[in-house]
């Protein structure tokens, strides 16, 4: 509908559409509820609500209707392997009346497009658009109707809509002709939604609609995007963290082949050239003095993220857990995961074209708008100032969330009035990465003389995750407390044990820490998981029955039984395995998605092997089963990753390994070969599927570990060395 | 300095350093994006092309190597409007999720079977070693035993 924005000025663009309840997500409801309510109160919302999507928006926004009858769906929430483009589709395509086929899913732009007040992360795009988009579909589909019916002359009932025609008595006119013709769009305002009966593209397994340009090697991503007479940035920044620039000389690099311009500024050094080798190697040549206020050491870092040494918030508390468990007899054992990085495989970069006033950053980002205000309060400008238009992502995981590489592009463009393609190098990637904080876990455990699980408590301990992060507003630390991403996962999910809590200890590391896919859900339920293991044992009970026993029958607890048993099921849990191999069991919830894993597991020459896992899944109403199961499929090989093999410490100062390899992480060999995907939609609608899958995972195997070898694995990666 | 070579079938000079990774002068001189950067090292895979027929990590050759042979990128791997066993695999496995390291993969593929046409789960095992974020391995490896299909059917045909 492009060619109809002129023609659309009258439309009252008022908020017509409006979530209803908390509003704009979980940072949101913290404010709308101020400093009141206790905190445990406060993240028992947060971890049980439904995010909405942050914004006001018309159908005229989203949808472009071109004369070949193509809709064009512009999309705010980015593409970063997760289907959401095609999950969105689906919706929009749902209530449009229009086949799969004639929808294309395009980045918003910034400045006429609907631009995402949130971030597309934390498992929620799907939910926060679940009702939005499908009433905006139907919306557009009305107000095409109600054109259709005055050009063909034919009442509105005796319309139908099929693959975007409209047709009745006789007649019919395609939305592309529609939209050529109509000159008043009238935003109606009530829509009845289809019911789920009724629906044809919503729960098909739609292939992913950017397989082909995926497959074919099309030129969709950050670093892929070309300006002409574009010119190539490089960074200096600090190899130790806790440092500070103080001064650098640029003599030598500025009569280096190629080299165009060196920008010093207070936080990097950029280098801008004529091609991204010379960029690279005038770098190398410019001296930087880094004021570093102290040389960390890994034992250090370890030391501080110890239960006990930070500040200490209850986040959720049932019964007297205190009391039972102040006795000798509990049972106690203590865990730890290893500082993560993202490691995606596009290192972070960005477009910036910088002249007369504006500014055009193109960009692998998961929050276009803060990347957009950022860029325009570096720059002095009026945020309508900067458009931003997302790209394809190389991997997310959280690593986009940060972007202040488009304020780097942005200033090393300004300087030389040329738009500038600034890249980061994988070392610079490692070195600058702002990881998943390494965490430690202590667990006390209290069982009665007959194995009924009396008292739990869950003191989980981490860096930083939300605060510090631009999503988050400083005010919310003071009246949350604890790190609602820290302890993501932290929460005991038995509500069946009479006295339990969880305890979230927050740590001040000297370098940056954040968001990692899935947050703390992964060390959190290792250790929570795994001591579970622990606790069934010793009761004497198997252990997928002492989770069981552990459950309510509230709504919730019925869908996390549901799953456990649909996985010990599936995976014939307890059948006899060869000698060296064994089954092992987790379960977690996470945004109101339970997941169950088993695990079929040998070790061979002191190495772990996962053969095969078993994954049940309830992320409530499914859009697309393959999507669904290719995150369950992606999250299970990522976690493996993650608590297998993944490693990052701090040596004298610096981050590493900075290269992979050395960064070990999960190849082909270490996948599993069968992954089978048990998909339960216990609910009407649609809960988040991204990350949950990668919270059993190590728990599972290390519960398979020590029936191999009747060791006990508490640390993450796991390991027999 | 002027270098000559072949990608995929038109012939082409460029004029850059000797030293310059071949991988740049395919992205950046020849705009050819599909071949990506993931380490610069050869250590993750994503750089992947065939040079005479050999899978090789194009961001740690320098170009010079280059001069004479004959370069296939991703773009190049489907030849005269029909689509190559490995994409077509790829398609039909819906493999890719954020899709960036997967033209590495599929070149990394298409070399194996060249050499092995048939591979099974240990040779998979010890030839593709390029790294994918995502957790792709499961689909890959299902996609890769069907695009051996694929082409023993079509070589029988």
């Amino acid at each position: 509908m492009e060619n109809n924005t002129k023609k659309s000025k009258g439309i009252n663009r008022r908020k017509f559409i409006r979530n209803t309840g908390i509003g704009a997500g979980i940072l949101m409801a913290v404010g709308y509820l101020g400093t009141s309510p206790t905190r445990k109160f406060l993240a028992k919302m947060v971890s049980e609500m439904e995010p909405a999507y942050d914004n006001d928006f018309s159908p005229i926004a989203w949808f472009q209707i071109k004369e070949d009858n193509t809709i064009i769906l512009h999309s705010p929430k980015v593409e970063m392997g997760q289907g959401i483009f095609t999950g969105l589709a689906q919706l929009a395509a749902e209530e449009l009346g229009v086949a799969m086929s004639q929808i294309q899913v395009v980045n918003a732009v910034s400045s006429n497009r609907p631009l995402d007040g949130g971030p597309t992360g934390g498992s929620t795009s799907i939910v926060s658009l679940w009702n939005p988009l499908r009433e905006l579909g139907a919306k557009m589909r009305m107000m095409l109707v109600k054109n259709a019916s005055t050009i063909l002359g034919v009442p509105k009932a005796a319309l139908s809509v099929k693959n975007g025609l409209i047709s009745g008595n006789g007649k019919a006119i395609t939305f592309g002709e529609v939209v050529q013709k109509a000159t008043v769009w009238n935003i109606p305002k009530e829509v009845t939604l289809k019911s789920k009966a009724d629906f044809t593209i919503i729960g098909k397994p739609i292939p992913r609609v950017d397989l082909k340009p995926k497959v074919m090697g099309e030129p969709i991503f950050g670093i892929d995007v070309t300006i002409p007479d574009m010119l190539y940035g490089s960074l200096v920044r600090p190899a130790k963290v806790d440092s500070q620039f103080e001064s650098a000389n640029i003599e030598k690099a500025q009569k280096m082949p190629g080299v165009v311009k060196i920008v010093v500024e207070e936080d990097f050094v950029g280098v801008i050239a004529k091609t991204r080798t010379q960029a690279e190697q005038a770098k190398e040549a410019i001296e930087v003095k880094w004021k570093t206020n102290k040389i960390w050491q890994q034992e250090e870092i370890v030391e501080m993220t110890k239960v006990g040494k930070g500040k200490s918030y209850v986040i959720q508390e049932e019964g007297k857990p205190e009391s039972v468990l102040d006795n000798k007899d509990v049972y106690t054992a203590e865990y730890s995961s290893p500082i993560g990085a993202h490691a995606q495989i596009e290192p972070d970069g960005a477009v910036a074209f910088v002249k007369d006033g504006k500014a055009f950053i193109k960009i692998s980002t998961q929050v276009s708008k803060i990347t957009r205000d950022e860029v325009a309060k570096r720059l002095g400008l009026e945020k309508e100032a900067v458009e931003i238009e997302a790209t394809y992502l190389g991997g997310g995981f959280g690593r986009r969330l940060h972007t202040p590489h488009a304020i780097q592009a942005a200033v090393m463009s300004q300087a030389v009035g040329k738009p500038v393609h600034l890249l980061f190098n994988r070392k610079e990637e490692f070195q600058n990465d702002t990881f998943r904080p390494a965490s430690h876990h202590v667990l006390k455990g209290k069982l009665s003389a007959d194995g009924q699980l009396e008292a739990l408590e869950h003191n989980t301990s981490s860096g930083a995750v939300a605060y510090g992060s631009p999503l988050v507003p400083g005010f919310l630390e003071p009246i949350a407390g604890a790190d609602l991403g820290s302890w993501r996962g932290g929460m005991i999910q038995y509500d069946g044990i009479p006295n339990y809590r969880a305890i979230s200890w927050k740590v001040e590391l000297p370098f940056a820490t954040s968001w990692w896919r899935s947050l703390g859900l992964l060390a959190n339920t290792f250790a929570i998981e795994s001591f579970m293991d622990e606790l069934a044992i010793k009761a004497g009970k198997d252990p997928v029955k002492f989770r069981l026993e552990n459950i309510k029958d509230t709504p919730t607890g019925k869908r996390l039984k549901t799953v456990i048993e649909a996985a010990a099921k599936k995976a014939e849990w307890g059948k006899k395995m060869p000698d060296g191999w064994a089954q092992g069991f987790a379960a977690s919830t996470d945004v109101n998605t339970p997941v169950a894993q088993v695990v079929e597991v040998s070790i061979e020459n002191n190495q772990i092997k996962v053969h095969k896992v078993t994954c049940a899944i309830d992320p409530g109403l499914v859009v697309n089963p393959d999507s669904v199961k290719a995150q369950c499929e992606g999250a299970i090989i990522m976690g493996i990753s993650a608590s297998m093999k993944e490693k990052m410490v701090i040596k004298d100062g610096e981050p590493t390994p900075i290269i992979y390899g050395p960064y070990q992480m999960a190849l082909m060999r270490d996948a599993p070969k069968e992954i089978d995907i048990v998909l339960i939609e216990g609910d009407d609608k649609p809960h988040g599927v991204g990350e949950p899958p990668l919270g059993p995972i190590g728990a599972a195997v290390a519960n398979a570990v020590f029936k191999i070898t009747g060791k006990r694995l508490r640390d993450l990666p796991l390991s027999l060395a | 300095m002027n270098i000559s070579f072949t990608i995929n079938g038109e012939a082409k000079t460029v004029d850059v350093d000797d030293n310059t990774p071949l991988l740049w002068v395919v992205r950046d001189e020849l705009q050819l994006k599909g071949t990506k950067f993931g380490c610069g090292k050869a250590a993750c895979g994503a750089c992947t092309l065939h040079v005479d027929g050999e899978a090789i990590r194009s961001c740690s050759l320098p170009v010079q190597y280059a001069r004479g042979k004959n370069i296939v990128t991703i773009e190049g791997l489907s030849k005269n409007g029909t689509i190559h066993a490995v994409q077509q695999a790829w398609i039909e496995e819906v493999v890719p999720q954020c899709g960036y390291c997967q033209p590495g993969f599929m070149m990394a593929t298409a070399a194996l079977l060249g050499k092995i046409p048939n591979p099974t789960d240990e040779d998979i095992d010890n030839n593709i070693a390029n790294i994918c974020r995502c957790g792709t391995y499961y689909r890959m490896r299902k996609a890769i035993h069907r695009a051996a299909k694929i082409q023993s059917e079509t070589a029988k045909s």
